[in-house]
C-alpha cells in the first residue's frame, strides 16, 4: 500500500532534476497534494499562488508561454470545474504546455464528502480538444506519469488519490503515455481499468479465474488519447467489455471506450462507475462499497455481461 | 528595442491609420466590434510602435516583450495593428471573421503571427500576463509584460485574484493597460456594475497608478516610459477613453460595443477619418 499523491510529489522532485524549467504552482494545499516535497527542493521554482485556483491555471499559462514546463496543483476538483474556461479557452484553445495535478481524484478522499470528491472532472476535459489525461493506478505509476508528461507538449492532467492504495506495478514497469498496459490474458472478457480500479479488476479477475472465467485485465492509464489498438483488440478477443472507473460514468473512461468500440467493433458492455449521484462524507471503504467500486461489483457486472455476449 | 521608435506625431498619424483600418475591415466583414477597437486605438498604438521591444519579422523572438490582449473582442484592433506593424499583410484584415481566414473572429494564438494566446473570454490576460512576469523574473531578463484589458472585464473575479498576485509579489516587469471607455454592451459600466474607484483599488494591492488621457500620446508615452522604470510594483496605466473615438456618431454610445457600421454608415465614418471606403480598402488591397 502506498499513496499516489506521494508518487506525484516524489516525480516531481524527479522531473524537476531533469528539466530545470519545470515549475511547480499550488494553491494553498502544499503538503496534501505532496507539492511540498518539491517545495522543500526547489524553492525557486516553487510559487505559493494562494486560494485563486483561475488565476493559478493562467499564471501557468504564462509561465508556458516564456519556456517553463509549469504543474498548475490542487484537488481536481477545484483544478478543473473552478477552472474550465481557463482551461478552454487558454490552456487547450492556444494549446499550451501545462500540465495539471489533479489531487483527491474520486470517491476514496472519503470524509471530506461530495465537493472535495472529483467524479467530473474526466468527462469534462474528455471534451477538451488537446487535453491529454492520465489516470495512473498507483504510486510508481503516478510518479511515472509526472516524468512522462514533462516530455510530451501540450495540456496533461494527472489524477492520483488521497490514501494509500494498492501497489500493482512496479518501479522497473515500462511506462508509456498513451499505451495500454495488460496485466493478464484471458479471453471470456476484456476488464478495462484505470487508476484504483486496476487493483479491483485484478483481485476481480483472480475469483473469476476460480470459477473457470478468464478475463483480460487491461490497465488503462492514458484516457486520452486512448490506446485505441489494444482496446479493439480486446473487443475483438474477449467479445465483452466492462469497465472500471472512479468516476462518474457518464461521459466518463467507460463512456470513452464505448464511444470506440462501437465505432470499430461493437459487444456487448458493463460500465463500474458511480452513476448519476454525488458522493458522501465516510471512510474510503465504507465509500468504495456503497457506490458499488469493488471487485465484486465488476464480477456482478462480469457475470450480467456474459449472459448477453454472442 | 522598439523596432519603429515613432515621435507623438507618427504615433497620432498611425493610430489614424489604424482607426481607417478598423472600419474599413468593419465593412467588409459587416460582422464585428466597433467601439472598444476605436477607444483602445491609442493606447495600443503607441505600445506596438514606439514602447514594446519586438519583432514582426520574428515573432517569437525570445527576447521580445509580450503582449496579452485580455480583451480578444477588440480583435479589429489587434489585428489592424499587427498588420500596420508588418506582422502580415495589410490584405489580410479584409478577410476578418470571414470562413478560411486566420482572422478569427477573436484571436487564436498560432495561425496569426503577433498573437500570443487565444483570447475573447473576459478575465484571463491579466493573470498570463502575471504567470510570463514571474518567469521572466526567474531567469532575470530584462523583458516586459503587458496586458491591455477593458474597464468592464474588471468586473470579473479572475482580475482580481491576477492583481492581487502582482502586488505580493511585486511584479514590476509587468505593466497592465486599462481602456476605460465607461461602456460595456448593457449601458454605463458605472450603471451596470460601478468598478469606481478603479485607482484606488490598484493601489491598495499594491500598484503604481497611472491615471492619463487616454487619447493624448505625449500621456500615452510618458505613463508608459514611467511604469517601465518604476521599480518595486506592478504599474496599471487606467486611460481614460471615450468608446467609438473618432467616430462622432459612434462615440459613447452602448449600442456601438458589438455591430459593425453598415457600408453607409462605414462611409460617413471613414470620411470623418479623411478618407473613403474606395481609397482605403484600395490600400489595405494593396498592402
Amino acid at each position: 500500500m502506498k499513496k499516489t499523491r506521494v508518487g506525484f510529489g516524489h516525480g516531481l522532485v524527479e522531473a524537476g532534476k531533469k528539466h530545470d524549467n519545470l515549475v511547480v504552482l499550488v494553491g494553498d494545499l502544499r503538503d496534501s497534494t505532496n507539492v511540498s516535497f518539491f517545495a522543500e527542493k526547489f524553492p525557486d521554482r516553487f510559487i505559493e499562488v494562494g486560494i485563486a485556483e483561475q488565476n493559478m491555471a493562467n499564471l501557468a499559462s504564462g509561465l508556458s508561454l516564456v519556456g517553463k514546463i509549469p504543474f498548475f496543483t490542487t484537488y481536481g476538483a477545484f483544478a478543473t470545474c473552478r477552472c474550465m474556461d481557463m482551461l478552454r479557452v487558454t490552456i487547450c484553445y492556444s494549446n499550451l504546455n501545462v500540465k495539471i495535478g489533479g489531487a483527491h481524484g474520486g470517491i476514496s478522499v472519503g470524509p471530506d464528502g461530495a465537493t472535495h470528491q472529483a467524479l467530473e472532472e474526466i468527462s469534462m476535459l474528455r471534451s477538451l480538444p488537446n487535453m491529454q489525461i492520465i489516470v495512473p493506478c498507483d504510486y510508481y505509476e503516478t510518479k511515472k506519469a509526472v516524468m512522462a508528461a514533462t516530455e510530451i507538449q501540450g495540456p496533461v492532467y494527472i489524477r492520483f488519490g488521497r490514501e494509500s492504495v494498492p501497489v500493482v506495478s512496479d518501479e522497473a514497469r515500462p511506462f508509456e503515455f498513451g499505451k495500454a498496459d495488460i496485466y493478464r490474458e484471458g479471453s471470456d472478457v476484456a476488464i478495462l481499468a484505470c487508476g484504483v480500479m486496476v487493483h479491483e479488476a485484478l483481485v476481480a479477475a483472480d475469483e473469476l479465474a476460480k470459477v473457470g472465467i478468464e478475463a483480460r485485465v487491461v490497465n488503462i492509464h492514458t484516457i486520452k488519447p486512448l490506446d485505441e489498438k489494444v482496446i479493439i483488440d480486446s473487443a475483438r478477443k474477449c467479445g465483452a467489455i466492462v469497465t472500471a472507473e472512479e468516476h462518474q460514468v457518464y461521459g466518463g473512461f467507460g463512456s470513452a471506450v464505448a464511444e470506440l468500440v462501437v465505432r470499430n467493433h461493437p459487444v456487448p458492455m458493463q460500465f463500474v462507475g458511480i452513476f448519476d449521484s454525488f458522493g458522501c462524507s465516510g471512510q474510503p471503504e465504507e465509500l468504495m462499497r456503497e457506490y458499488n467500486l469493488k471487485a465484486s461489483d465488476i464480477i456482478s457486472s462480469t457475470n450480467k455481461i456474459l449472459k448477453h455476449k454472442a | 528595442m522598439n523596432p519603429f521608435d515613432y515621435d507623438n506625431e507618427k504615433l497620432n498619424e498611425k493610430a489614424l491609420d489604424i482607426r481607417r483600418d478598423i472600419i474599413t475591415l468593419l465593412i467588409e466583414s459587416q460582422t464585428g466590434h466597433t467601439g472598444g477597437p476605436l477607444s483602445c486605438a491609442d493606447l495600443a498604438c503607441a505600445l506596438y510602435f514606439n514602447i514594446l521591444n519586438h519583432n514582426p519579422r520574428n515573432p517569437d523572438d525570445p527576447r521580445r516583450d509580450l503582449n496579452f490582449y485580455s480583451i480578444g473582442h477588440v480583435s479589429p484592433l489587434i489585428y489592424a495593428v499587427l498588420a500596420e506593424a508588418g506582422y502580415f499583410p495589410l490584405s489580410d484584415l479584409l478577410s476578418f471573421r470571414k470562413f478560411g481566414s486566420h482572422l478569427e473572429g477573436h484571436p487564436k494564438s498560432g495561425p496569426t503571427p503577433g498573437i500570443e494566446v487565444s483570447s475573447g473570454s473576459l478575465g484571463q490576460g491579466l493573470s498570463i500576463a502575471c504567470g510570463s512576469a514571474y518567469g521572466i523574473r526567474m531567469d532575470n531578463s530584462n523583458r516586459r509584460v503587458y496586458s491591455i484589458m477593458g474597464d468592464g472585464e474588471q468586473q470579473e473575479g479572475s482580475i482580481w485574484e491576477a492583481v492581487m498576485f502582482a502586488g505580493h509579489y511585486k511584479l514590476d516587469n509587468l505593466c497592465a493597460v486599462i481602456d476605460y471607455n465607461h461602456r460595456q454592451i448593457d449601458g454605463k459600466v458605472e450603471d451596470v456594475l460601478n468598478i469606481a474607484p478603479l485607482a484606488e483599488k490598484y493601489w491598495s494591492f499594491g500598484w503604481n497608478v497611472y491615471e492619463i488621457d487616454g487619447h493624448n500620446m505625449e500621456e500615452i508615452l510618458g505613463a508608459y516610459r514611467a511604469a517601465s522604470e518604476f521599480r518595486g510594483k506592478p504599474s496599471v496605466i487606467i486611460g481614460q477613453t471615450v468608446m467609438g473615438k473618432g467616430v462622432s456618431f459612434i462615440e459613447d454610445l452602448s449600442e456601438w460595443h458589438g455591430k459593425p457600421p453598415t457600408p453607409e454608415e462605414g462611409e460617413k465614418a471613414l470620411a470623418e477619418l479623411d478618407t473613403s471606403y474606395s481609397e482605403w480598402s484600395e490600400r489595405l488591397r494593396n498592402g
